[in-house]
């Protein structure tokens, strides 16, 4: 009797903290754009889902789409911290100090950032070396174009963005030294609108490549319309253009948003800072359609050495648009220079803001 | 039967009343009908729009935070209205009273003291009637709309402060992000409670100051005449000149004290989007409040609770976006359309007479 009565006592103590544990963890999202944007937002929400498909009833998610970057941002993350959730992603640049300042607030909710560079206890940071798949595309570019001019439309002038063009037509010089691209900075993330309009008017000054750091299908919808070539941005867009696109750098947070909840329900998450290429299966190229064999397993090739790291996208000699050596023959361009990189690599057809 | 649309010879009183609540009545229906065909709860759906973000203190200080700058900016385009002024650029004034207001703290960081706020927000107000005052001289000077050109100033506001912060004022440890540095502590407006800070208690004394400036003062009448009669405004000595240039600036310095006080009370830095069309948004606050300085801040509370709502509804229900958006749509929509019956009624024209009155017509 006793004994039952202590097995008893043993279970029940047993039970209590098993029951904690059975709460699910509350994993939260904070989108800049609607999550049917079908490129950057998409692929974070694909993450998002990617979680309740891994996890099941151990949790749960929540998220909120189209939040302006500026004085709405805290309010949408703060909601998220008092709503109880245990881990907030907030997926854009824009979302940095807002996220920082709600943090310091609820030391005992994770918070993870993505592409910013502050961090703190409980706010850490994420982003993707888009620039690998870049230079693939950069190059394919260079081969399939006959009027050796690519179009690129570009969001905001920011290290990330910059990085991926210079990438582009470094990938692109290596194949054709005398490579043209041009540049339409429409200053939005998502505004199929003003994007297609950017795409118009690349192509009607001889780009028959065109390529994007926005985040809709337009541009590439656009090649296909004029019947020009293109790349998909963020996921794949083959299905808005099928004739038109070649492939398209895919961005994959699934593995990282499942390692990170893991760590969550495991208590052992840690702040830090991630940044993830093909060798992480962060980026990843959308299989190649529409182009010759050659052309394509070229790429596949390419694809592989920078996984591999025999090959880096930014390796020496690179010049800047004034001539003056950046990084030197054989030398690769270090992380330090690849997050600050405000200048553009000679033949870039624009100017940076300085 | 055939309904038709009569002007009243006066302003119902009863309706002035009863058309805010048929409103809210047609918005609930609406809204549940809505909620319902879309698989949610309806009442559950209503209560998480309307009262779940009233009955805690943190919701309720957001609501403030965010009707702050409608408030203001929108009791300046009340009275830019009642003026016949049609000053659609509040946006404009806003940014560049944010960037004006700037100056300091982004320029010369190291000045401190307690001065240092107050020259902040009055840069702010300057640099909106700064920007008013364009298009107030073109009207004045040469007769162009107002309409046109205070919101094309709008798009040159945003480019103005888009090259400032990723050019000469980008912050020098912002790895070229583009954003100013952080305002330093005395330029920052202190806070009340929670986000909301004391940019309240100053738009609130705005309010009092325009309800009694339109309604207490001549020069407040001299505006109502001219907005109404301008010949009449002319007969009795008011120069329609002085008024447009005054209504465009004091409407151009509360939505740049909007912006300034946005910018260093809420954000604490200039980036490139620092508002979401609180310039325009204070349009229909403006309406919505009737062009009364009052009404004004109950419509910005009013507005400031339908986002906070349909934030809460896609956290707490899943609805999209874009749905909290149609809803928000039909509160206007229903507000507007009702306040119809305010200056006309309903007449029910039985159908042989109606027949009878085709006939009669060409």
């Amino acid at each position: 009797m006793l004994r039952a009565t202590i097995l008893a006592a043993f279970a029940m103590a047993l039970a209590l903290p098993a029951a904690r544990a059975d709460d699910p963890v509350k994993a939260a999202f904070v989108y800049v754009g609607p999550i049917g944007d079908h490129g950057w937002t998409y692929q974070h929400d694909q993450g998002r889902l990617a979680i309740e498909e891994a996890f099941g009833d151990r949790v749960e998610t929540l998220y909120v789409e189209n939040v302006a970057e500026g004085p709405d941002a805290e309010r949408a993350i703060e909601r998220f911290a008092r709503e109880g959730a245990d881990i907030v992603f907030t997926t854009s640049f824009g979302f940095m100090n807002p996220t920082v300042k709600v943090a310091k607030r609820f030391p005992d909710v994770k918070f993870e950032h993505a592409t910013g560079y502050k961090r703190a206890d409980n706010v850490a940071t994420y982003s993707a070396r888009f620039y690998e798949g870049r230079y693939i595309i950069g190059q394919i570019a260079a081969k399939m174009s006959k009027s050796g001019v690519a179009g690129y439309v570009a969001s905001f002038p920011i290290p990330e963005v910059v990085r991926g063009i210079n990438s582009f037509l470094l990938g692109a010089q290596s194949v054709n030294p005398d490579f043209k691209l041009k540049i339409v900075w429409v200053n939005t993330w998502f505004d199929p609108g003003k994007e297609a309009d950017a795409a118009k008017a690349l192509i009607d000054q001889g780009a028959d490549i065109m390529t994007q750091h926005t985040d809709s299908p337009a541009p590439v919808q656009i090649a296909g319309e004029r019947g020009v070539h293109g790349f998909g941005q963020a996921s794949d867009m083959d299905a808005f253009a099928p004739a038109a696109h070649y492939t398209a750098i895919i961005d994959d947070w699934s593995a990282y948003y499942i390692s990170r909840v893991q760590a969550v329900l495991d208590g052992t998450w840690k702040s830090g800072d991630v940044w993830g290429g093909f060798a992480e299966d962060m980026v990843v190229m959308a299989p190649y359609t529409d182009l010759p064999e050659d052309v394509a397993a070229d790429a596949a090739a390419m694809e592989a050495k920078i996984r591999s790291g025999e090959f880096h996208p930014f390796t020496g000699p690179i010049h800047d648009q004034e001539g003056t050596l950046r990084v030197a023959e054989g030398e690769r361009a270090d992380d330090g220079m690849l997050l600050g990189m405000d200048w553009y690599v000679k033949g870039v057809d624009d100017k940076l803001p300085q | 039967m055939r309904i038709e649309l009569r002007q009243r010879t006066e302003d119902s009183r009863l309706m002035v009343w009863l058309s805010p609540l048929l409103a809210l009545a047609l918005t609930f229906v609406f809204g549940a009908v809505l909620f319902a065909a879309l698989g949610h709860d309806p009442l559950r759906a209503l209560y998480v729009y309307f009262v779940k973000p009233l009955t805690d203190a943190w919701s309720l200080e957001e609501i403030v935070v965010k009707a702050t700058p409608l408030a203001l900016i929108g009791v300046g385009l009340a009275l830019a209205f009642r003026t016949n002024v049609w000053n659609i650029g509040a946006e404009g004034q806003y940014t560049v009273g944010a960037v004006c207001g700037s100056i300091l703290p982004v320029m010369l960081p190291e000045v401190q003291g307690p001065l240092l706020l107050p020259a902040v927000l009055v840069c702010g107000v300057l640099g909106g009637m700064a920007w008013a005052a364009i298009p107030a001289f073109f009207r004045v000077r040469f007769g162009s709309s107002e309409i046109l050109t205070s919101l094309m100033l709008v798009y040159v506001a945003q480019l103005l402060l888009d090259w400032l912060v990723r050019g000469p004022w980008r912050d020098p440890e912002g790895y070229n992000f583009p954003e100013s540095r952080l305002f330093e502590a005395d330029a920052v407006i202190p806070a009340l409670a929670g986000r909301m800070h004391f940019g309240t208690v100053i738009a609130l004394l705005a309010v009092a100051a325009l309800a009694i400036l339109l309604g207490r003062t001549l020069k407040g009448f001299e505006f109502r005449v001219i907005g109404a009669a301008p010949r009449a405004g002319a007969f009795a000595g008011f120069s329609e000149r002085g008024s447009i240039m005054a209504a465009l600036t004091i409407s151009g310095g509360l939505a740049g004290l909007a912006g300034i006080a946005e910018v260093s009370g809420t954000i604490g830095q200039l980036h490139p989007s620092i508002s979401p069309g609180y310039g325009f948004t204070a349009i229909i606050a403006a309406f919505l409040g009737r062009l009364n300085p009052v009404g004004v801040v109950f419509a910005s509370l009013l507005l400031a609770l339908t986002y906070i709502g349909g934030e809460s509804a896609q956290v707490a229900l899943g609805i999209s976006d874009k749905i909290a958006r149609v809803f928000q749509g039909a509160i206007l929509i229903f507000v507007l359309a009702c306040d119809v019956f305010i200056r006309y009624r309903l007449h029910f024209l039985p159908a042989r007479r109606a027949a009878a009155r085709a006939e009669d017509a060409p």
